[in-house]
């Protein structure tokens, strides 16, 4: 099949001997070369991305389907808006917790989903697991778009990559993740990535925060805010549901804030040169204080709303490619 | 009137009785409902005339199987089980008395359900089926039951099931007031706060599966609570299926300090751990959980020392629609009529446990703990027999289950041992197809 891709032939090549998985379910699966390889595509389609025209056409004809069992503004926005660069028909599909009620099970929804012949799903769903049962019953690709509180993949290549643009590696950064691990998708993605590709990871939370066993996945767990961001590189907010902060697991938001919240006084026991990121949507006030948000200096978090087109832009495109197909 | 059942003479049988500790040659004589003759010639020369002769080659001839702990499926949800499939699954399990518990809907917290159940079992007519009745009305944790009027009935004993008394005040009124009739209290130990929304044992591979965990100490929390409220009340009181290192070493010392409580385990808690969820099985999903590497050790160690009295196979029948979800919304539970026996016999084949020791906790414990007249090799009792053979290696093969579901999580798991005939009121109710 003839492609209008342009790339050089030996990145095609390369991508196409090396990642081996038909669907993109977790990091947990990938090794340190795949991993490598989706931010070395990244970054090309974040360069590719700032040209103009930006739209692209190495998917034309190709269908896919975002398919979000939980709401999102950013992340359905992110997988739409990557599709289309990319020249693909994107198809948004939402499904209400009213279409549930109905009856229609995961099952259902995803055999309906395979008689439509999507080449490429991206799922959102608020059980863990849930993407991978899909992927188990359809004909396409799979991309994990955040599984409860499993994984959220391509979150953590876009942080990495974001973290690779700044300082040039990953390999002997130290990177603090600070919040609600427990819950967090982004964490467990963000541990197994980092810890992958040769970087430190320290957890700082309180311990209703933080998941059993954590410091079996290989990370320093800290309490003290203080202490954990002592000489990091970098500095991962997570995000606080909001039906978490009134006693359930933490006192209050005042009380949160002071501890872990992050602000100027915290943030200088960190390196000099440390940077701040967010998966957003951001809580001000609550885990991030508004002018290190918004500080330009050391405050990544637009570069890593761009750099999610461009990782979602190349897990597209690695998935979408038929393995089979011969190199011309 | 069904016509009595020809006098059988089951010779040339390995005949074991674990309530004696016999474990011999020899052959069984059945006539009508009851075991007539015990002997120790393999072929007796005095048989009566019109005896029938049933050659057990060697094979183990034992009391059949009593399964303390089954859903019935019926009435309320006939599309996962029902009285005639758990029947016939029990049947081919060799398992001759079925104890249901009172998970129904309607729950069984009254005695219209109890001659309901048992109306049903006379139709099927194959196993035995007793009934254990709901501690509290409706499964609500709130009102007891009529524990005098269902214990007449024929209830065996009392317990919410699934579900834990989870209140203290509601508990220690039912343990009290059995205390009455006699009446043996059966706890899920679970303590409901601390267990929360877990679906499975909470560690680190619920860590990396991002599924919310149940701790270890719901177990413990409960069980301890329940040990001061039946030493306080002197009730009969059993702990059902055990799964962690702590319940079973708490347990160990209670028993030691010469308090009068029993307790059981199910087989995947001595035959899997918590890495059988792998990837979200959801066969997997039990109640409780199973547990870390080191509870199964614990609970089997428990076995070999006498600390845990005795198995139920826990049989839980889910459809397809119930085990094909996200695992979060996943129903909980296994089947395990027919993977009973194969998988105890895995302890003795393992060599943590004698078969001696391993058939008593299918038979003549059970019996004793529920005041059963069977369970034993003893003339003038019920003639509920398993003939098996003990060595014989096959597959665990779902295709071949009469349970209406399939859902096990031991599906193609190797064993060794096959149920060759079962026995029930001296009729044969099974007969497996390549003996």
């Amino acid at each position: 099949m003839a492609r209008g891709y342009s790339a050089p032939l030996m990145m095609e090549t390369r991508t196409r001997l090396a990642f081996r998985h038909r669907h993109l379910l977790g990091i947990e699966d990938l090794d340190p070369d795949e991993i490598t390889l989706l931010l070395d595509l990244s970054d090309d389609y974040a360069e590719r991305s700032r040209e103009r025209p930006a739209k692209l056409d190495m998917l034309r004809g190709r269908t896919c389907i975002n398919l979000f069992f939980e709401s999102s503004t950013r992340t359905r926005t992110s997988f739409e808006l990557a599709g289309k660069r990319l020249g693909a028909d994107v198809i948004n599909i939402s499904v209400a917790a009213s279409a549930i009620k109905k009856g229609e099970t995961l099952i259902d929804t995803a055999m309906t989903l395979n008689a439509m012949h999507a080449d490429v799903l991206a799922v959102r769903h608020s059980s863990a697991g849930a993407v991978k049962l899909l992927s188990e019953k359809v004909n396409c690709a799979v991309i994990n778009a955040g599984d409860g509180s499993h994984e959220h993949p391509t979150q953590a290549l876009l942080d990495a990559l974001t973290i690779r643009r700044r300082k040039g590696h990953l390999q002997g950064l130290l990177v603090c993740l600070c919040g609600d691990i427990a819950h967090s998708r982004v964490a467990r993605s963000n541990i197994h990535l980092l810890q992958t590709m040769g970087a430190r990871v320290r957890l700082i939370a309180p311990p209703t925060l933080l998941p059993p066993q954590i410091e079996r996945l290989g990370v320093e767990v800290f309490h003290d805010m203080r202490a954990g961001l002592t000489d990091c590189d970098v500095v991962m907010m997570l995000r606080l549901q909001r039906e978490r902060m009134q006693g359930s697991f933490v006192p209050s938001v005042r009380e949160y804030f002071h501890f872990y919240g992050l602000d100027y006084d915290k943030l200088q026991h960190a390196k000099p040169d440390a940077v701040i990121m967010h998966p957003g949507p951001m809580n001000r006030g609550v885990e991030i204080d508004t002018a290190v948000a918004d500080d330009i200096d050391r405050s990544l978090i637009y570069q890593q709303v761009e750099m999610g087109v461009a990782v979602r832009m190349a897990c597209l495109d690695v998935l979408s490619r038929d393995p089979f197909e011969s190199n011309p | 009137m069904s016509v009595a059942p020809q006098p059988t003479a089951y010779v040339n049988a390995r005949l074991i009785d674990p309530a004696s500790g016999h474990d011999g040659l020899g052959a069984l004589l059945t006539s009508g409902t009851k075991i007539a003759a015990l002997s120790s010639e393999p072929v007796p020369t005095d048989l009566p005339d019109g005896t029938r002769l049933i050659d057990c080659g060697g094979h183990v001839l034992a009391p059949g199987l009593i399964d303390m702990r089954v859903q019935l499926g019926e009435p309320g949800a006939e599309h996962k089980d029902n009285i005639a499939s758990i029947s016939r699954a029990a049947a081919a399990g060799g398992v001759t008395s079925v104890v249901a518990l009172p998970n129904t809907d309607p729950v069984i917290d009254d005695i219209a359900l109890v001659e309901f159940v048992a109306r049903r079992a006379r139709e099927v007519k194959l196993v035995k089926i007793h009934c254990t009745a709901a501690i509290t009305r409706g499964l609500r944790g709130e009102e007891i039951t009529e524990m005098g009027l269902l214990r007449a009935a024929g209830v065996l004993a009392f317990t919410d099931g699934t579900q834990a008394v989870a209140n203290a005040l509601v508990m220690a009124r039912a343990l009290e007031y059995a205390t009455t009739f006699d009446a043996l209290i059966i706890q899920h130990p679970e303590e409901p706060s601390l267990a929360a929304d877990g679906v499975m044992h909470a560690g680190e591979l619920s860590t990396r599966l991002g599924l919310p965990g149940i701790p270890a100490e719901t177990e413990i929390i409960m069980i301890d609570r329940d040990l001061t409220l039946a030493a306080m009340t002197g009730a009969r009181y059993h702990a059902a299926h055990i799964s962690t290192a702590a319940a079973v070493e708490r347990i160990r010392q209670a028993k030691a300090d010469g308090l009068s409580l029993t307790c059981d385990t199910a087989p995947p808690y001595f035959a899997l751990n918590e890495l059988a969820v792998g990837d979200y099985r959801t066969f997997a999903k039990l109640s409780p959980p199973l547990r870390a590497e080191a509870d199964r050790q614990a609970v089997v160690a428990g076995l070999a020392d006498g600390t845990i009295d005795l198995i139920a196979s826990d049989h839980t029948a889910q459809d397809q629609d119930s085990k094909r979800l996200p695992f979060d919304q996943a129903e909980p539970g296994a089947t395990g009529l027919e993977t009973l026996l194969q998988l105890t016999l895995e302890l003795v084949h393992n060599g943590s446990l004698s078969l001696i020791q391993a058939l008593a906790k299918l038979t003549c414990r059970p019996a004793q703990l529920l005041g059963l007249p069977m369970g034993r090799l003893a003339v003038g009792t019920p003639a509920d027999l398993v003939l098996f053979d003990l060595d014989r290696p096959g597959k665990i093969d779902t295709e071949q289950f009469h349970s209406k579901s399939k859902n096990t999580p031991f599906e193609d798991r190797l064993v060794q041992g096959r149920i060759l005939r079962t026995i029930v009121d001296g009729r044969s109710v099974f007969e497996s197809p390549d003996s």
